[in-house]
């Protein structure tokens, strides 16, 4: 299968497409009203940067890096100490400008620290990452004037002079700080993989060797794409501040990095945009999925695994390989498949996920008796027809899947060989 | 500055207590074209792995235009005029063909480590990118994936990559390995035409083709030059017949390969 690594929209040019990222991120809160929508949107924007900046290192410059929120979570502890200084007088920025400092401060840690995570590729660098993400949690533990011990630094974003009128008192004015700031970001690290500098980047992800005998130093090139990565790190980290007026040291916590690398992956690194729709599930998930069940971090767990196995291109290479298809005209082949694969799939989700629900609420809940509510299913933990019956419904739709998935592989196979034909006549009609 | 491109003086390698490379000595002139033959094993590729860099020798001296270049890194060695091959396919498998070969010139062209600066604004990078794509014959398979090639276009590309810098001083290791005997010769034409007025140094196991290629013939035995001449004199010398000549180029006269 052709990874297509350039961001290449059929026939829609590329104004088009950020014209409309533009305008997503200007309606979007009119959209969606909801008090929680809005602090869903402003944190959406959030981890887009910081899913973006970290897939500077893993998607185009092949370094799995362990400790991504050292830079985002260190750029918010800069900012929330400047908003602070702000509100005491002591410094004269408009808080607008306080996750440049972030921003800032993420650089200068990728400066100090990256100089000797960078040194080594591969799987040393992965080691060394998680040795400096473990060194900088621990510290957040130590040094509590700068990092609020347990509770954390807070601070109120209504400091200083009002620029323009805009005091960051009204959320909807949060909101749109962060859109713009997200704006600038994507687009700057669009542009930063059209450079001499990206393009290295991704020959030094695909063969480091190589690039030392074309003139170039590849541990500078790693170098510098890793303090460009923490400076954008650093800007989603000064934005959190901004958002939630409080940073804890969980944002340097390894349950962070970790979070960056799950969703990076799930959105698809080997293209531009998957991160940003990592970035969005990133917060589907942690927002409501973690609402809706207590085993929300297994479902996770579950996807992420399915995805590194069957699709290691994550979502965005989903979708790249199904317009692909779109366009030599030949998706309607398979819709027929794809609605097969989904509802089995939904069969087989909806006995497992009981089965899941049924072995929580044992765990946890079990105190509020046997019964509990699933899709609309009345359920008894302690009984046996519910336990047979979700096993049923699973092994049933597994079986259905598996039907279904071969169906698909055949088709999307003799549909590829189609492809595949056809590139070639054109290839030799030309 | 010397009359030499390249020079080794006393090269010595050693893998633990194994010597590898015994003492090698060789003077390069610029625009000579010098094919390194010997059997397997010989130190061939220890020794362009010396001279790139790659390697760190354990005594003597590599000079490149007169200037020391041993103890440097390859990409040191590289900004100074020197480029290689591999003999194992050594491309940018997820980049495009174009993609490859304009990397392999944005040193050169002094755009270093820019994020400043558009790649399609770069009017003299692109150029020189699609002149080489022309000069290796791979101007239909420019947008395809360097990993979806053929295996002689991969050989082509890594010959595209090596000579995009420019540089003066090209050594090829092996650039034929693995092809059949119609696409050697169309391959060897190909390597004439780009290494044109350049210093070459090639690894060739194909006497048909050392001969007809190489102004000189340096023969490497055991970690040492056995004989550095001429293709007529090396062909005439009685040591190199002895240990290894002889009987290799009955073998290619009688059609063997």
């Amino acid at each position: 299968m052709a990874t297509v690594y350039k961001f290449k929209p059929l026939n829609v040019g590329r104004w088009v497409i950020w014209s409309l990222f533009a305008l997503l991120l200007l309606v979007a809160p009119l959209m969606f009203t909801r008090n929680l929508s809005h602090t869903m949107l402003e944190q959406m924007g959030i981890a887009i940067i910081a899913c973006l900046s970290y897939n500077v290192l893993l998607g185009q410059g092949g370094m799995l890096s362990f400790g991504h929120a050292v830079y985002t979570g260190l750029g918010s502890y800069m900012a929330m100490h400047a908003l602070n200084a702000v509100s005491g007088g002591k410094l004269g920025i408009p808080v607008s400008l306080l996750p440049l400092v972030g921003g800032l401060s993420g650089m200068g840690f990728a400066v100090l620290l990256g100089w000797v995570t960078t040194r080594k590729s591969g799987t040393p660098f992965a080691m060394i990452t998680l040795g400096v993400a473990e060194l900088v949690f621990a510290m957040s533990l130590m040094f509590s004037e700068f990092f609020g011990g347990e509770a954390g630094v807070s601070g109120n974003r209504v400091a200083g002079q009002p620029f323009l009128g805009i005091t960051f008192g009204p959320q909807i004015q949060v909101y749109y700080l962060i859109a713009v700031y997200t704006f600038v970001s994507v687009a700057a690290l669009f542009a930063f993989t059209q450079t001499p500098l990206g393009r290295i980047l991704n020959a030094v992800r695909d063969n480091p060797e190589r690039v030392e005998f074309i003139g170039y130093n590849t541990q500078r090139v790693r170098y510098l794409a890793f303090i460009i990565s923490g400076f954008f790190a650093g800007i989603a980290g000064g934005l959190g501040a901004i958002n939630f007026e409080i940073v804890t040291a969980e944002v340097v916590g390894a349950a962070r990095s970790g979070a960056y690398l799950l969703f990076t992956f799930l959105g698809g690194a080997t293209f531009f945009f998957g991160p940003v729709i990592g970035g969005v599930l990133m917060v589907i998930a942690f927002v409501l999925l973690s609402e809706l069940t207590k085993a929300w971090l297994l479902y996770l767990g579950l996807v992420f695994l399915f995805m590194v196995m069957y699709a290691p291109g994550g979502i965005a290479s989903l979708i790249m390989m199904n317009l692909r298809v779109a366009k030599f005209g030949k998706l309607r082949q398979i819709w027929n498949s794809y609605l097969g694969l989904g509802l089995t799939a939904l069969v087989m989700l909806a006995g497992a996920g009981a089965i899941i629900e049924m072995v929580y609420h044992l765990q946890l809940n079990s105190a509020l008796g046997d019964n509990l509510r699933f899709m609309g299913v009345m359920l008894n933990a302690r009984g046996l027809d519910s336990w047979f019956g979700a096993a049923f419904v699973m092994l049933t739709g597994l079986g259905l899947f598996e039907l279904a998935r071969r169906q698909y592989m055949r088709e999307w196979g003799a549909i590829q060989e189609e492809i595949e034909k056809e590139i070639k006549r054109r290839e030799t009609a030309v | 500055m010397s009359a030499y491109a390249l020079e080794l003086k006393d090269v010595r390698k050693n893998f633990g207590k194994t010597e590898i490379i015994r003492g090698v000595n060789l003077a390069v002139k610029a625009g000579e074209r010098v094919a390194v033959i010997g059997p397997n094993g010989a130190g061939k590729s220890t020794l362009f792995n010396l001279i790139s860099g790659r390697f760190g020798l354990s005594s003597g001296e590599i000079l490149l235009n007169g200037q020391r270049i041993d103890g440097m890194k390859p990409y040191e060695i590289n900004r100074m005029g020197l480029s290689r091959s591999f003999q194992i396919t050594n491309i940018f498998p997820k980049l495009s063909v174009f993609e490859n070969l304009r990397c392999s010139v944005l040193w050169s062209l002094g755009y270093r480590y820019t994020f400043l600066k558009a790649l399609s604004g770069l009017r003299d990078a692109n150029d020189r990118a699609d002149e080489l794509l022309e000069m290796i014959g791979l101007e239909k398979r420019r947008d395809t994936l360097a990993m979806n090639l053929t295996y002689a276009e991969q050989r082509a590309l890594e010959i595209g990559i090596t000579i995009g810098g420019g540089a003066e001083v090209i050594l090829l290791d092996e650039p034929t390995a693995g092809m059949s005997k119609s696409e050697t010769s169309r391959f060897i034409s190909l390597i004439r035409k780009v290494t044109e007025g350049k210093t070459l140094l090639t690894v060739e196991h194909d006497m048909g083709v050392v001969f007809g290629l190489a102004d000189k013939i340096a023969v490497v035995v055991y970690g040492e030059v056995l004989a550095f001449d001429t293709p007529e004199a090396v062909r005439a010398n009685a040591r190199v017949q002895e240990a290894y000549l002889g009987s290799t180029v009955a073998d290619s006269q009688a059609g063997g390969h």
